[in-house]
């Protein structure tokens, strides 16, 4: 199956596993989060480009309007594109932007149409191929992404009250935005650290790409961890490795979740939210050991969208409190997970 | 699950359609009627539109046609006692006489909830100053506004709000001493100016070119929240919200602004305390993330409405559910059926929505569009680009107008102003802007329109000039698409490349859609689904869109369908009575076990609703997408005679190209539509109709009446200006029109005819199946002829004509049928002086009348209609309009006070924007509540009279006399106050306007000492004189009831003096004639 459209951005082919996102807004947080590793990226939106790409300012060593330091979508998909832009904070063309960091686009896409192929086949392997210029398939599945984008080093940000070890599995940078904003200090350590030395108030399992099985080594970590009464946090696919470390199973979703618009209920209320998410696997809740409890429960598909333990503070949440791009109703988790710091450390 | 001990709920609706607050609440009161009958529950609705949808059988248990006023309200609460009311359903109607009866204590006395929002809240979001403070304490930022008194305080607050600002005097009307002031100097001339008019002035900040974007949000009882759609004005601050062009969802806000406004619209509704719906507008400045909020609307609003069918998510319907008690996550989209109501729509198109104006039916009315509204209408487009929705939305407003670019030339004398401030014709001055080489930052800096939007119109008009280089014989398939894509018409396409060419423009247009059907260059339908395809649905909600290659739904080809054309924009002279026809229709055909499809583009109505039909196109009603879209359908047959004049004017093009239309013949339609071939049809039948010639210069016309004598009613086919009709009394009057306002020539006859004075307007509304009739209703108009059908008061069934009369119209009517071989709805329109008959007009299409007869006489006409024109057998019914003990009268709702300096007076155009209808046992009692309905009020204090000519003043001698005789005092102008003086009228003698002598006619109406203004014109030449159009404006100005016609002042006076408000039938409508 093929579509014909027009190339902008990088002149180049490229393959990768094709996914959706439903967001009206928000393509330079988008093409910046690393959970897209991999992918190619069809947007529904059918009008992009239209505000344009930001400047690179930084704040606290982060630069202010991007999720991370490059674009981490292998291609692009959509509609219509907008040459034109306008916005007071635009530096440069969405097209431009994708140039000179090599990301191939095309436009001109029955997206819609794409997106009911993908929704009823599930993500799969695709390309973007310009003029006949051959490239070979390639499934980011079977790669471990998270060691990808994952940081080397270990970087400290931030002189906060609360030290946050921040395990990366490729973190939104709005994560530690949302930290540094509470007083804390936050240590960005790669997905394979070992973080059995308590060095730190409260332990954080970010967000990231592909497949949480891939992610041995933080699960082994994790394991250890979990009988400890450290405060541990977790979003997107820290939640299913909280999963897969206490002992219970993720599986692959028929539909993923891409979109603003998840809404999910805190179980056993009548508190319901509506949620920014990017996930394609998710925790089954039935092989939840009896220590946990579901906390979050998706109101569209009934899947599982957080845990929480029933005695020691550690709870993670499918969803995207940090939201950027997407609504930003859960910011409060952030407050929640550390007052349970706080309570913990006693500072 | 219930999740409530309610029983019965009274749901107020907002009365007649007026400028501001229009069809929208037709949708919303019949969504939260639906969603409470879904629960058990009986509703009670009190509303006196007729037209509508709401309150026809079916909907609401118990329907009153009275006045939505706290007197009414109350008296209907006493005698019903519902458990609950719900307020948000009926708009500020609704609103105010909720918060009336609240504060009055009626609610508390009877033990009824407010379901909802609660009244408290509303009212502090009513209150400008108290709301301000209440955003201020929980950090939300409103327009910075400071109190002065002193020209140095005024100086003081400019320096602390930096310029420009505005200065705005308190306390005045229509913003006299107001203005926008950009340095210390302009300071000081608008404040010494301000100051002469109150000693108090406001010195606030300007928010001028600073983007506008609403959002609609939802909150249930839970607190739980969502923001069903955000929207944002294509015309920067400055201009109403109504009056702009609006997109959803937003399109220049970045993910930041977007959510950042989301999150204090939520934090807003919460701590109001919201239960239901509410918009909230903002003020974006588009150089930074600095905002304001600027109007909280605690209710469903025409914004609501539009954010309902932009997404598919319903939101009346969710907002009814939320008041009795639901949890959004405990309703299910019922788009989707599966997936929750709490959640936000994900649109994967944009939706254009653009006003429709009248003004050029308005004498005087000024074309400036600013901060009121004076739209009557809007049009909502979808496409998967802007250029493409927003040509489909200039094509909807039905102006004669294709798109953006190629059409009539149109003249902008000083573009740059038409450009800088704004009139309903502003768009067309970009166009034009764009073919004189106006730069995109040039356009900006006079518009402040965001240059995103600019930019896509540049796209268009250059798009126009790559075109016009290029003929059918020369274009690729690629460069067709390319246009197409863009949201190029037929219609613009032929024009463009085939504008040499001979042959008439549907020709050439054919020529067109034939070149591209065998290039394969075709739309695809697309649906509407609330999530952007993330989820499967089950949604009928469509459109058509050349962005995309694959459609999402293939209809089934069983010849089981029928097409239902809808009526469009609402407009002067067509607006919810040819929706209520439609959904009957639609409703009759799921009946008959047929599938509905709906074409229709109007967000106002009830027809767009997505479970009226098995199919909803939301898209043009041009020849070029009718046709797409009955290509596909393959229906049985179509159906236009519902839909008003758009859907008729299709008839014969539609025909000629092969479409099953249902119903009468178009070949017929055309012969009762061309008024050469109508009136030898009536020749030949005999039946008589005021003489009239087409001519084309002035000594024909002039010929012309010396043979008939004036006065003269003047159709001419071009106008320049003003309305499109006149009637002259005079040669001079006849000359002045003719020279000024239009133009008559070889290529632009006028239809020149004779003018009966004093003469009965009669209607005919009707159904007849192959000729035969099969049903009538006979209706008379209050006012003598003169006054256009739509704005005269109809009393139905007809009181006052002689039984002679009665037989002839109905043998008229059986003739015609008859010859033209009706088969469907027609109405015609008679006038009748001694006994002697003349035919005026025939329409063989449903007519404005028809719900009101139908509801009066409790006969559906449309579902007969419908079902003659499927073919079925139908039966006579039973009883006729001699049999009712009781009548309907139908009364005109204006919208003047909108249109600053139009000349309040009614003539041969249709000036009204609504009516609304209400029954009786005697026609005085149905005719002060359909008065009330509409604003009038018995006087008090006093009543100002002016009453025209010999005839006028003599119609109002024994109404004067019973106002007399109750001790009303009563003023009139010099010869009016004489005439009744010899009559034996006491009145005092008030002067005109322009005499600066007291005691003034202005300076009473100012005061507000006379409650009632009589003001009757010499005759019926718009050239009226300048006293008398101040008198009726000021009347309106200052909310006096005015009533300039003769019949209908006598009427009113007589009827009020008669009976009392407490004497007045409280009768719900299903127990007049029992049911």
């Amino acid at each position: 199956m093929s579509f014909n459209g027009y190339s902008f951005g990088h002149t180049g082919s490229v393959s990768g596993e094709v996914v959706f996102n439903t967001a009206m807004t928000g393509y330079p947080e988008s093409l910046t989060d690393p959970s897209y590793r991999g992918q190619i990226l069809v947007l529904t939106y059918p009008l992009i480009g239209n505000y344009g790409v930001p400047d690179k300012v930084s704040e606290a060593g982060l630069p202010a309007f991007f999720e991370s330091e490059q674009i981490h979508v292998s291609g692009l998909v959509i509609s219509s594109y907008s040459e034109q832009y306008s916005h007071w904070n635009a530096d440069r063309s969405l097209a431009s932007w994708l140039a000179v960091h090599s990301i191939p686009a095309i436009e001109g896409i029955d997206t819609r149409a794409l997106t009911q192929i993908i929704r009823e086949h599930g993500a799969m392997t695709g390309k973007i191929v310009v003029d006949g210029e051959e490239v070979n398939w390639r499934d980011p599945n079977s790669e471990n992404l998270v060691a990808e984008v994952s940081t080397k080093e270990v970087i400290r940000y931030g002189n906060g009250r609360l030290r946050i070890l921040l395990v990366d599995l490729g973190v939104k940078y709005n994560i530690i935005r949302h930290f540094l904003k509470r007083d804390t200090t936050v240590i960005r350590v790669p997905w394979d650290y070992d973080f059995s030395n308590p060095e730190y108030d409260g332990l954080f399992l970010s967000n990231g790409p592909g497949d949480p099985k891939q992610c041995e080594a933080t699960i082994r970590h994790l394991k250890r961890q979990l009988s400890q009464p450290i405060p541990v946090f977790g979003i997107c696919l820290g939640n299913q490795l909280m999963a897969l470390a206490s002992g219970a199973d993720t599986f692959k979703l028929r539909y993923g979740h891409r979109s603003h618009n998840q809404p999910v209920l805190q179980a056993g209320t009548n508190k319901a939210l509506v949620t920014s998410q990017n996930h394609g696997f998710a925790i089954d809740s039935k092989t939840l050991g009896s220590k946990w409890q579901e906390w979050f429960i998706n109101l569209n598909d009934g899947t599982n969208e957080g845990i929480r333990h029933r005695e020691l503070p550690h709870f993670s949440v499918q969803f995207h409190p940090e939201a950027s791009s997407g609504p930003t109703d859960t910011e409060y988790l952030f407050d929640e997970f550390l007052s349970e710091v706080s309570r913990f450390s006693g500072r | 699950m219930m999740k409530h001990q309610i029983r019965k709920v009274l749901v107020l609706g907002s009365g007649a359609l007026k400028i501001g607050e229009a069809g929208e609440f037709d949708y919303s009161g019949s969504q939260a009627l639906k969603a409470l009958r879904e629960e058990g529950i009986h509703t009670v609705l009190i509303n006196p539109n007729i037209a509508t949808v709401q309150t026809s059988e079916g909907v609401a248990d118990t329907v009153y046609f009275l006045p939505v006023t706290p007197l009414f309200v109350g008296k209907i609460i006493e005698k019903e006692r519902p458990d609950g009311i719900l307020l948000a359903f009926g708009g500020q109607t609704a609103l105010n006489c909720g918060v009336e009866l609240y504060r009055q204590g009626t609610l508390a006395r009877y033990g009824v909830r407010v379901l909802g929002t609660p009244v408290e809240a509303i009212i502090e979001t009513e209150d400008r100053r108290l709301f301000a403070d209440k955003l201020h304490a929980i950090g939300v930022d409103t327009p910075r506004s400071i109190a002065v008194t002193t020209a140095e305080e005024a100086r003081a607050a400019a320096g602390e709000l930096g310029f420009p600002i505005i200065v705005r005097a308190a306390f005045t009307l229509g913003g006299q001493g107001s203005g926008f002031c950009s340095n210390m100097d302009e300071l000081e001339r608008l404040a010494g100016n301000a100051f002469s008019y109150s000693g108090q002035i406001l010195i606030e900040e300007s928010l001028k070119g600073w983007k506008e974007i609403e959002y609609e949000v939802v909150r249930d009882k839970y607190d739980n929240c969502i923001t069903v759609c955000n929207m944002e004005n294509f015309d920067p601050l400055g201009i109403h919200t109504g009056e702009s062009i609006v997109v959803a969802p937003s399109q220049t806000l970045s993910n930041a602004e977007y959510h950042k406004l989301r999150s204090i619209s939520i934090q807003i509704v919460r701590s109001v305390g919201i239960v239901g719906e509410c918009n909230v507008q903002f003020a974006l400045d588009p150089d930074s993330e600095a905002y304001r909020v600027i109007e909280v609307n605690a209710r469903l609003s025409r914004s609501s409405a539009l954010a309902s069918k932009a997404t598919g998510y319903p939101l009346a319907h969710v907002a009814a559910k939320l008041a009795l008690g639901y949890g959004l996550h405990e309703l299910k989209n019922s788009v989707t059926r599966t997936t929750s109501a709490l959640f936000e729509p994900a649109l994967d198109y944009i939706v254009c929505k653009i006003p429709r104006w009248d003004l050029n039916k308005f004498t005087g009315v000024s074309k400036e569009i600013g901060s009121s509204m004076k739209s009557v209408g809007e049009v909502m487009s979808i496409g998967r680009n802007f250029e493409e929705a927003i040509q489909k939305g200039l094509r909807m407003t039905g102006l004669g107008l294709h798109g953006f670019v190629a059409n009539e030339h149109l003249d902008f004398p000083d573009l740059d102003q038409s450009l800088s401030e704004p009139t309903d014709m502003r768009i067309y001055a970009l166009a034009e802007a764009f073919s004189r080489g106006y730069s995109v930052e040039r356009l900006h800096e006079l518009t402040r329109i965001d240059a995103w939007f600019l930019q896509g119109l540049a796209n268009i008009s250059r798009m126009a000039a790559k075109l016009a280089g290029l003929t059918l014989g020369t274009i690729s398939p690629e460069q067709m698409l390319a246009a197409k894509r863009l949201g190029f018409s037929d219609f613009q396409l032929a024009r463009l490349l085939l504008g040499g060419e001979s042959g008439s423009m549907h020709e050439r247009l054919l020529k067109v859609r034939a070149w591209r059907s065998a290039h394969q260059i075709k739309p695809v339908i697309k649906q509407i689904d609330t999530l952007a395809a993330e989820y499967p649905a089950f949604t009928n909600y469509l459109y058509l869109t050349y962005n995309g290659d694959v459609s999402d739904i293939a209809p089934p080809d069983d010849k089981k369908s029928v097409v239902v054309l809808g009526s469009g924009a609402y407009r002067i002279g067509s607006s919810v009575e040819f929706d209520w026809s439609g959904v009957n229709a639609l409703q009759t055909i799921r009946k008959l076990d047929y599938r509905p499809v709906m074409i229709n583009y109007n967000p106002e109505t009830v027809s767009t609703d997505y479970d009226m039909c098995d199919r909803l196109y939301f898209d043009e009603l041009s020849f070029e997408r009718v046709m797409d879209i009955l290509e596909a359908e393959q229906p049985l047959g179509t159906i236009l005679s519902t839909g008003g004049q758009i859907a008729n004017n299709l008839a014969m093009r539609l025909y000629r190209s092969g479409v099953e239309i249902l119903g009468t013949s178009p070949v017929n339609i055309d012969m009762a539509e061309d008024r050469h071939k109508f009136s030898s049809l009536l020749d030949r039948l005999g039946v008589d109709q005021p003489r009239w010639r087409e001519l084309s210069s002035m000594s024909e016309i002039e010929a012309f009446a010396s043979e008939v004598g004036y006065p003269l009613l003047i159709r001419p086919s071009y106008v320049l200006s003003g309305a499109a009709m006149n009637v002259v009394s005079n040669p001079e009057d006849l000359n002045h029109f003719l020279q000024v306002a239009a133009k008559v020539s070889k290529e632009h006859p006028v239809v020149v005819s004779e003018f009966i004075e004093s003469a009965k307007e009669i209607e005919v509304d009707a159904v007849a199946a192959n000729g035969g009739l099969v049903v009538y209703a006979i209706s008379e108009h209050v006012e003598f002829a003169g006054v256009h059908s739509g704005d005269a008061t109809i009393v139905f069934p007809a009181q006052k004509l002689y039984l002679e009369t009665t037989r002839r119209i109905k043998r008229i009517t059986r003739q015609i049928a008859g010859a033209l071989e009706i088969s469907g709805p027609f109405n015609i329109q008679f006038l009748a002086k001694d006994n002697h008959i003349k035919v005026i007009e025939c329409n063989l299409r449903a007519s404005r009348s028809f719900p009101f007869v139908s509801k009066v006489l409790k006969i559906n006409f449309i579902d007969l209609a419908t079902r003659v024109m499927l073919g079925e057998a139908v039966e006579v019914p039973h009883k006729n309009m001699f049999d009712i003990d009781y009548l309907g009268i139908k009364a005109s709702q204006f919208s003047f006070s909108r249109l600053a300096k139009a000349d309040p007076v009614l003539g041969v155009d249709m000036a009204s924007t609504g009516e609304v209808a209400c029954l009786g046992e005697t026609f005085h009692d149905a005719l002060l509540k359909a008065m009330f309905s509409v604003g009038y009020r018995m006087p008090e204090r006093g009543v100002l009279i002016s009453s025209g000519d010999v005839k006028s003043k003599v119609q109002l001698l024994e109404p004067a006399r019973m106002l007399v005789a109750k001790g009303i005092p009563l003023f009139a102008t010099r010869g009016t106050a004489r005439f009744l003086e010899e009559n034996g009228i006491q009145a005092g003698v008030l002067h005109w306007p322009d005499e600066a002598q007291t005691p003034n006619t202005l300076e009473y109406i100012r005061e507000r000492r006379v409650d009632l203004v009589i003001n009757i014109p010499k005759d019926l030449s718009k050239t009226e004189l300048h006293n008398d159009y101040t008198i009726r404006r000021s009347a309106i100005d200052f909310n006096i009831p005015l009533i300039t016609n003769a019949q209908l002042a006598a009427a009113f006076i007589t009827a009020g003096c008669r009976l009392t408000t407490d004497e007045l039938e409280l009768k719900p409508w299903n127990e007049y004639g029992g049911w």
